[in-house]
């Protein structure tokens, strides 16, 4: 027997109408946050903030700003019962410290290189192996011959 | 859907009605998902006692026993991934706890029916993925899958990767649908104080569950990726951390050893107010106890990782938390100690099998703060005395625990009652095994025989004899409990609504249950564990004894 | 719970009666409300899982970070800032959509509700062209993860740990944006059915909740990946 899923269907239940939250203007002011906050993160990664790690806090401060303005607003934490935000904010908890346990130990014991440490070597005739040019002096880590889109010749059958 | 309102026939329950093998595998019953938990974690149990019998029969002489070095470390690796995966992480919580938790909520069914049976589905595809593996080279790394050798060595590994991943994500919706059943589908009346301390320990597991388990996922996945496609995180050869993937490792499996004893002291919640005929002691401590056990057991991952290159630092912070995450556990055996203090001890097959729970737990938990020390775990790590620790607690605290809340709530699931004698019986097998199966192995430890090792000096022979030979006691007393309560579905559904006198709600359903569980509306009346003695009517005479 | 279960009707705290007949409503719940608010709870928990399976690539990325600095400062020129900016506005874009596509069942507007699930789906679309062409780049320069880093030129050894953990991470992303277009085109199909309405959406809000962590998880991709100093 099919069974009639749609409203139409069911008068009975339309007499209440809950209290709606939000509304395209809000949405849409968030939005416009969120897009400027996007040029602010591109802006403030091209700026040497100082040393070591201050980029990165940086630019992980105005993420979190963002991911604050979704969670809050596009899905609701704002307006919910507490039972969502506290699960949201206890996942960030334990998250937070798995990061801390396992940072605290790493920046506490040395790093010594393994005897048979040995990157993967890929096969001949792979992707972007194009002629070798032995003795390059490319700025650090890039290949300015690299940049440019290459026609490598056929890989070899992957 | 079918129509669950209709009002069902005399005599039929929710293991009669509906028909069928389509209607058992499609079914979004709770009851009915969790016998088939029952079955498939109880045949994984098997499988791995089956393993384990295997490796203590190997180490009755040093060298070759029964098989060579090379099968014997894919037995004792098989052994720890089907008890761990298999059987205990999902044993109480998906067998029992679906069972019995929407019965003690006065509830229709868990929160998400469907994604129930769709955990069970994950569950046995991932036990597929996992045994056969038998066939496509086996592995051999222990269940720890440590790196670089499970990322170099041959054999199925990354195959057993993603069954894990796929039973992980069992594990993970079951965690689900607890914690939304539990805050939303409570009878009225049921505020959280009134709840059996049943249900927080299966909140506090599911918290667990659904915040550890993915990152176990990730872990395995980044197994996976390391062996397929050397990606460079874990093998050192390749510039990756092989500590750090002890890190992610034990991130999961140190809170997975809380998913495991946890339901057990739901259990033991139960069982002891009933048996004792006494209102729990401590409701709130027991009940606070859970949660702070269930934090706390974030804290500690690398006790478990204090020789394996970790730093001191670490070492010493990780060391500290652990001392803290006993206190939770020991409040709870007061509490339980103090509730049974002047009761009406009833030693019935559950109660005995709750106080071995007591005394078994207690030697595990407390050999888990001498590991804890730094110190001395490094002695200690890698020899038997892990061994013995671990199973005094996941075996003499979980297994026994699940075994006697299968013997308290048979009845309720079954509708029938087993040999109460044979159960006594049984009861002592497993608990004298037991205990001279692994508490040899607490000697064998100190030493210095270490573990997974399937040669050893001749010094240590006689210990690992009197062990095997207790391993053959355990058996026996398992296979007759095996037999007594497979033996009861010869026998008529004649057990009570109510056989034990508890004031739960579940014992307020039919033995067994119809499909609805309840055919009237579940209001709670008196707490959980109320054993006031009831104020006789006036026109009743008064009854001593 | 204040509600009362009579025999046949289920009468929520607002009085109103929710005949049980309506097949949305499932047999174990009494109210819309309460089905709605168990299956909010339920789909946090699920995200929560979700950021702490990408949490641990975002541990890994970051340890190996700080253990190979130059290779990750080296390797991560390779990427385009301006296609992972315009993923990134494409994706908040979609989010907006998409909220406004619950807002819109939540008000009980049919046509609109279509519209933005429609307009979600296309930005998901966009998104995944826009990787596929940064993809084929890496393809062509050799970019690769692991074994299949075949590069040449560096001068900064161990850039393909960052590649690796490029593709995971992204790989990972877009099988999440996969599922989400799925999932969203399921929730199109029983949306042009009319099953949605303000008494129960809860569908179009779960399918939101899950795209818009999708979105999160990216914001914070798109700085750690593509903007390191």
């Amino acid at each position: 027997m099919a069974l009639d899923t749609t409203a139409a269907a069911h008068p009975e239940v339309h007499d209440h109408e809950p209290h709606v939250h939000g509304g395209p203007k809000l949405y849409g002011a968030i939005l416009g946050a969120l897009l400027v906050l996007t040029v602010i993160t591109v802006g403030a990664s091209m700026i040497d903030w100082g040393g070591g790690m201050a980029n990165v806090i940086i630019a992980m401060l105005i993420a979190t700003l963002k991911a604050s303005l979704v969670a809050l607003f596009f899905m609701h934490l704002r307006w919910d019962k507490p039972m969502t935000g506290i699960i949201f904010c206890s996942t960030l908890f334990f998250l937070g410290l798995f990061l801390i346990g396992c940072y605290t130990d790493q920046v506490a014991r040395p790093w010594p290189e393994p005897a048979n440490l040995k990157p993967p070597v890929a096969k001949p005739g792979a992707p972007g192996s194009g002629p070798t040019m032995p003795g390059t002096t490319a700025p650090v880590g890039t290949s300015p011959a690299s940049s440019a889109p290459v026609t490598p010749p056929a890989p070899a059958a992957h | 859907m079918a129509d669950v309102h209709a009002h069902h026939a005399p005599g039929e329950h929710y293991l009669n009605s509906p028909k069928g093998l389509k209607s058992w595998l499609l079914t979004v019953d709770h009851k009915r998902i969790g016998v088939m938990y029952l079955w498939s974690v109880l045949a994984a149990f098997f499988l791995g006692g089956i393993m384990a019998l295997l490796v203590r029969i190997e180490l009755l002489s040093p060298k070759q026993t029964i098989m060579t070095a090379e099968a014997y470390n894919q037995v004792f690796t098989l052994h720890g991934a089907i008890m761990v995966f298999l059987f205990i992480i999902p044993s109480v919580p998906a067998a029992l706890g679906n069972f019995v938790l929407p019965l003690m909520l006065g509830a229709k069914d868990v929160a998400f029916p469907r994604l129930n049976l769709v955990s069970l589905y994950l569950y046995w595809v991932g036990a597929a993925m996992a045994l056969t593996t038998i066939f496509f080279g086996g592995i051999d790394t222990g269940w720890t899958f440590y790196t670089p050798y499970s990322t170099s060595t041959g054999g199925a590994v990354g195959l057993v990767a993603l069954a894990v991943f796929v039973a992980g994500f069992s594990s993970i919706f079951t965690g689900v649908n607890f914690i939304a059943t539990i805050h939303k589908l409570r009878a009225p009346g049921q505020g959280w104080f009134q709840l059996p301390l049943f249900v927080w320990s299966m909140y506090a597991t599911a918290l667990i569950q659904v915040m550890a388990t993915p990152v176990l996922g990730i872990t395995v996945l980044l197994l996976f990726m390391e062996r397929l496609f050397h990606v460079g995180i874990f093998d050192p050869a390749l510039g990756g951390d092989p500590v750090l993937f002890q890190h992610f490792f034990w991130f999961y499996s140190h809170p997975a050893v809380y998913i495991m004893i946890v339901p057990g002291f739901a259990i033991i919640s139960e069982i002891i107010p009933v048996f004792s005929k006494k209102t729990i002691f401590g409701y709130r401590a027991i009940a606070f106890s859970s949660i702070a056990i269930a934090i706390v057991g974030f804290l500690v991952w690398g006790h478990h990782m204090f020789i394996s290159g970790q730093s001191t630092l670490a070492g010493a912070i990780f060391s500290f938390l652990t001392f803290l995450v006993a206190i939770p556990s020991a409040v709870k055996v007061f509490n339980w100690l103090a509730t049974m203090y002047r009761g009406s001890i009833d030693l019935k097959a559950p109660m005995l099998y709750a106080i071995s729970f007591l005394m078994l737990f207690s030697i595990g938990g407390l050999t888990g703060i001498y590991l804890g020390a730094l110190a001395v775990d490094i002695h200690l790590h890698d020899t038997y005395f892990i061994v013995a620790h671990f199973h005094y607690v996941m075996m003499g605290g979980t297994v026994i625990a699940f075994l006697g809340g299968l013997h308290y709530w048979w009845p309720k699931m079954f509708g029938r009652m087993y040999n109460e004698r044979l159960a006594q019986i049984g009861c002592a097998l497993v608990f004298i095994g037991f205990n001279v199966t692994f508490f040899t192995q607490f000697l064998l430890g100190t030493r210095g025989m270490p573990r997974r090792y399937y040669n050893y000096l001749p010094q240590f022979q006689e210990l690992h004899q009197i062990s095997t030979v207790g391993s053959w006691i355990l058996g026996a007393g398992l296979f007759l409990t095996a037999a007594y309560l497979l033996a009861t579905f010869r026998k008529p559904m004649d057990a009570e609504m109510n056989p034990w006198g508890g004031k739960t709600l579940e014992w307020e359903a039919q033995s067994p249950p119809i499909t609805q569980n309840f055919d009237f509306d579940p209001v709670l009346k008196h707490g959980p564990y109320d054993y006031r003695p009831e104020r006789p009517k006036l026109d009743e005479p008064v009854h001593h004894g | 719970m204040n509600q009362s279960i009579t025999a046949d009707h289920r009468t929520d705290k607002h009085g109103e009666v929710h005949s049980e007949h309506d097949p949305r409503l499932q047999h174990h719940f009494a109210t819309f409300e309460q089905q709605l608010d168990a299956s909010k709870i339920g789909m946090w928990l699920f995200l929560a899982t979700e950021v702490l399976l990408f949490g641990g690539l975002f541990v890994g990325f970051a340890l190996q970070q700080a253990s190979h600095p130059e290779a990750f400062l080296a390797a991560h020129h390779h990427l385009d800032k301006s296609l992972g900016a315009l993923n990134t506005v494409v994706l908040l874009f979609s989010s907006f959509t998409m909220v406004m596509a619950v807002h819109s069942a939540a008000t009980n507007k049919q046509k609109a509700l279509i519209r933005y699930l429609l307009i979600t789906l296309a930005c998901a679309g966009i998104f995944l062209v826009v990787k596929a062409f940064e993809y084929h780049h890496k393809w062509e320069e050799g970019l690769l993860p692991g074994k299949f880093y075949s590069h040449k030129g560096d001068t900064v050894k161990d850039q393909f740990i960052f590649f690796s953990f490029y593709f995971m991470m992204t790989g990972l992303h877009g099988i999440h944006v996969i599922g989400g277009m799925i999932a969203i085109t399921w929730t199109l199909l029983k949306a042009r059915k009319g099953t949605f309405d303000s008494t129960y959406y809860t569908p179009v809000d779960l399918v939101g909740l899950y795209w818009h962590l999708v979105d999160l998880i990216w914001i914070y991709l798109f700085p750690l990946l593509y903007l390191i100093t």
